[in-house]
């Protein structure tokens, strides 16, 4: 049984890890402020998440498994929010050279365009 | 596992490269996420693997203060519309 | 070599090169991002020398605190900053400095290295008397029994810190409000962050002062993340910074330390010295300082990154 859930935990981590490379690679090499936005979050969720995930049977007990779950979910909603903050941030910058700069308003200032 | 630690370090390490290069704030800002993730990650599998359950802890601070550091990135990095109050 | 004590190096070099990078950065924000990054994994280095309270303190103001901070002097020195940096010291001055720095390094390096190989230590005796308090961390017991002095005078060190911000402020703003009023739309994206993270950041707040009793924790940290919820709301404009005059705000601000003289005063008149618990109560005793001591660090860390008034008290 032990062995099994090691073999989970293996799979699950090298999984995440793999995913944090993607996502690595994708900041690096994306041509384009908001397409590394993207590459990052896939890191964020989905690699975080699958470390946690086999992690779970590492965890002592109930309550120590209880927080490795708090820990993704508060990283998954804060880093969902806040990656739309800075792609609206880049976007009213107009870093990334799309349109909108003028229609799309600055970050959480969200009153009638001008 | 160690192995896998190591390799998320080592991705850590290059998305600092982003951090130092990035031509514009928003890259930074984008690097600096990406190094708390990894680092929470980091600090998940040290827990496990020298056996100090209380390494959660410490994992759900970085993630609360990087969220808070972020949105103030957000904040200053050229956000602000001409005609809003300057922030802090 | 293992590949433990490879990864370590590879830490080390990282962090090493992180804060070089920082200190030769041309642009402030850059700086500060990489400041905040350097504290995070510096936060990864001490969780591997097993100095788990240390780590939690470092990520939480060094990680958070401290690199918004500096991004609000960094934002108001803007103005200035493309003057600052066409200026380039010159060429006696840099190579001063640059003797100084290897100076001090090599002395810290030195006064490292040469320590006796067994260093001497109180940690057995501190151990030890952990029955005195009845608490299980050695930290918690060492900040809050056996030096007990020494954090009441942090404390009052960083009132005085605070009151040392506030001076910075014109006298007609005196008694104002710190910072500037942010706006933000109530159903944006912002706002609806500052509405889920503050409650789950002050749980975890409290959770952190509580463990701090058995396991890593305590009140610094703990008031740390209640500072920076309180901050993240005033960010998004939910709701604005006290003026500096309120008397509830300057309650909460010496509570902290307050409480802590009252407890050592009651040990001078009760009990055999300043600050001496009497052991049947000494556990009661500390939670109920590190509760006010927690409150007035939220307090106080939150209102140094707000920083000296700008808005004028009479609106």
């Amino acid at each position: 049984m032990s062995l099994a859930l090691d073999i989970v935990t293996i799979t699950a981590v090298s999984a995440g890890a793999f995913f944090f490379l993607a996502g690595t690679v994708g900041l690096l090499r994306f041509p384009d402020t908001l397409t590394r936005l993207h590459a990052l979050t896939k890191a964020d969720n989905v690699g975080l998440g699958l470390v946690v995930l086999g992690l779970l049977p590492q965890a002592g007990s109930l309550r120590g498994g209880f927080k490795l779950i708090c820990v993704w979910l508060l990283v998954l909603a804060a880093g969902a929010t806040v990656s739309q903050l800075i792609a609206r941030a880049a976007l009213a910058s107009g870093a990334s050279g799309q349109q909108g700069h003028s229609t799309v308003r600055a970050a959480g200032d969200e009153g009638p365009p001008t | 596992m160690t192995a896998a630690l190591g390799f998320i370090l080592a991705m850590l390490a290059l998305g600092l490269i982003r951090v130092l290069r990035g031509p514009d704030d928003a890259d930074r800002m984008m690097a600096a996420q990406l190094i708390g993730t990894g680092g929470i990650a980091a600090l998940l599998l040290l827990g496990v693997v020298t056996g100090v359950p209380a390494t959660v802890d410490v994992a759900l601070t970085v993630a609360l203060l990087a969220t808070f550091a972020s949105i103030a990135f957000v904040k200053k990095g050229g956000v602000n519309a001409p005609e809003s109050p300057e922030s802090r | 070599m293992t590949i433990a004590s490879a990864l370590e190096m590879a830490l080390a070099a990282v962090v090493l090169g992180m804060a070089m990078w920082t200190i030769v950065a041309r642009e402030t924000f850059a700086a500060a991002v990489g400041f905040v990054v350097y504290g995070l994994l510096l936060a990864l280095v001490w969780v591997r020398l097993d100095a788990v309270d240390v780590a939690l303190t470092e990520a939480a103001i060094g990680g958070g605190l401290s690199g918004v901070l500096l991004l609000g002097a960094a934002a108001r020195l803007r103005a200035s900053e493309t003057r600052a940096a066409a200026e380039r010291p010159g060429g006696i001055m840099r190579l001063g400095a640059a003797a100084l720095s290897a100076t001090v390094a090599a002395a810290f390096g030195a006064s490292v290295l040469l320590l006796p190989d067994a260093a001497p230590t109180l940690a057995p005796a501190a151990a030890a008397n952990a029955v005195a308090t009845g608490l299980g961390n050695p930290v918690t017991n060492v900040l809050m029994a056996f030096r007990a002095t020494d954090t009441l005078l942090e404390k009052v060190v960083l009132l005085l810190a605070l009151v040392g911000v506030w001076s910075l402020a014109p006298d007609r703003l005196w008694g104002g409000y710190p910072g500037a009023r942010h706006q933000a739309d109530p159903l944006g994206t912002l706002a609806f962050l500052a509405r889920l993270l503050p409650p789950v950041g002050i749980v975890v707040g409290i959770y952190v002062v509580w463990a701090g009793a058995n396991y890593p924790g305590g009140a610094f940290p703990g008031g740390t993340i209640l500072a920076a919820m309180w901050l993240l709301v005033i960010m998004a404009g939910l709701t604005d910074t006290p003026t500096i005059s309120s008397r509830r705000l300057r309650l909460v601000l010496i509570a902290g330390p307050g409480v802590f003289l009252v407890v050592g005063l009651g040990g001078l008149c009760v009990g055999t010295a300043f600050l001496a618990y009497p052991v049947a109560y000494a556990k009661p005793l500390i939670i109920a300082i590190e509760i006010a001591m927690t409150l007035t660090i939220a307090a106080t860390l939150g209102l140094l990154v707000a920083g000296a008034p700008e808005r004028s008290a009479g609106r």
